[in-house]
């Protein structure tokens, strides 16, 4: 891989016509410091239904095995999405302030 | 169709990291659409709009498949090409794999800008799906009006005030455009309804032809409603028959949901700061305007679906 990705790249390392060689790398970019809110998710209340998953637009919760895992709060960008759609009787989300 | 548990063990299409706002529902449809897709080889295409800005900026990509940017007007141009290019390679014996094609754009780039490319597209007969995230008007540039925004809403480019309620004019209906065209399928959906959305993304890269999908995305600066209700704005627009999901196939007309007791308009207007001088004391003629417009619309479908079928 050709890419910089710690600093910008001068014109001499840009890849031709500025193409991006490599798939997915937005991983490398966190966008959890934009949250106000942060989803907190209890493993007890969950029943694994994935309503958070398939709604999140941030790609945040993550899933192995058909089961919720977790959140990622690297990418998470606490939109409360996850907590509205959960169902009413599991509210496995909960949004709380974020400190600083 | 794959149930939520098979899709979960696919790859991300649209992976995290990209800038699209807090609570953006395109962002869900592009990843949903994409894990509908499934792990088959896939190359996309979009056009120049929100999701193209907020996922693509150099170096980073959010996109887990193959993704051409060309420019505003010619989504629909440049995967056509693509596929036009796939099936000459695959006629001569150079290429084996089975490849799907998929364009992206938003309604500018569907709406007004690229209806020319996408016409031309659908009336080749590609074998491609274009899907238009419609969040009804310019949202990237600052919430211009498009000709899919709908009639009485606060745009910058048609701010309600004591001249205008809003956008004076209403929005055309590119669904009904496309299906004149006779594609092999046509569909409406919405994220909110993502079972409904996945299962006419496989139906529709399954149809021998071209495929248009339109997706209704609210979008939360624009349309100014709190960020966690993107779901529920977005299901309500379904519920209160503003944004009827149907599709189109072999000349019939299908509604896929209808709701048993249609919810009144107001209930989806409310929410949105966009519509918040409909409410005012004074504007209730318009208010009774858009419940009558969307009641015939809602008339004409089911009208559209019992003559198809009958």
């Amino acid at each position: 891989m050709s890419m910089k990705f710690d600093r910008p790249m001068n014109w001499k390392e840009l890849p031709a016509g500025c193409l991006i060689d490599e798939a997915a790398t937005s991983l490398r970019f966190k966008t959890g410091d934009w949250r106000s809110m942060r989803p907190i998710w209890d493993a007890e209340k969950c029943i694994h239904c994935l309503f958070c998953w398939i709604t999140c637009p941030d790609t945040a919760i993550t899933v192995q095995d058909g089961k919720m895992t977790g959140i990622d709060y690297d990418y998470c960008k606490g939109c409360g999405i996850c907590a509205v759609i959960c169902p009413p009787k599991a509210s496995a989300i909960d949004m709380v302030r974020e400190e600083k | 169709m794959a149930s939520l548990k098979e899709l979960s063990k696919r790859t991300e299409g649209l992976v995290g990291g990209h800038r699209a706002c807090a609570g953006c529902a395109a962002s869900t449809a592009i990843r949903q659409i994409l894990l509908a897709a499934g792990d088959k080889p896939t190359v996309t295409g979009i056009c120049t709009g929100c999701m193209e800005v907020v996922t693509t900026i150099f170096p980073y990509t959010a996109w887990n498949v193959n993704l051409v940017h060309n420019a505003f007007e010619n989504s629909a141009a440049t995967v056509s090409g693509m596929e036009a290019a796939y099936r000459a390679l695959k006629r001569k014996g150079k290429i084996d794999a089975e490849i799907q094609f998929i364009a992206f754009g938003g309604d500018g780039g569907t709406y007004d800008i690229g209806l020319q490319s996408l016409s031309g597209a659908i009336e080749r007969r590609h074998k491609m799906l274009y899907v238009c995230y419609d969040n009804e008007a310019y949202m990237n540039t600052g919430y211009q009006r498009s000709s899919a925004t709908p009639y009485c809403a606060h745009t910058t480019t048609s701010p309600a005030g004591t001249k205008i309620p809003g956008k004076p004019q209403k929005r055309k209906d590119l669904t009904e455009i496309i299906i004149a065209h006779e594609p092999a399928y046509a569909a409406q959906a919405t994220p909110g309804y993502y079972m409904d959305l996945i299962r006419k993304v496989e139906k529709a890269l399954a149809a021998d032809g071209p495929s248009f999908i339109n997706v209704l995305s609210p979008c939360v600066p624009g349309w100014g409603y709190p960020l966690d209700q993107t779901m529920n704005i977005s299901k309500l627009a379904v519920e209160t028959l503003f944004w009827p999901i149907y599709e189109w196939q072999d000349g019939k007309y299908k509604i896929n949901i209808k709701p048993r007791e249609p919810k009144p308009l107001v209930d989806f207007l409310k929410l949105q700061a966009r519509f918040r001088h409909l409410l005012k004391p004074g504007n209730e003629h318009l208010l009774e305007e858009l419940q009558a417009e969307v009641n015939r619309r809602w008339e004409v479908l089911l009208r559209k679906e019992q003559a198809t079928n009958g």
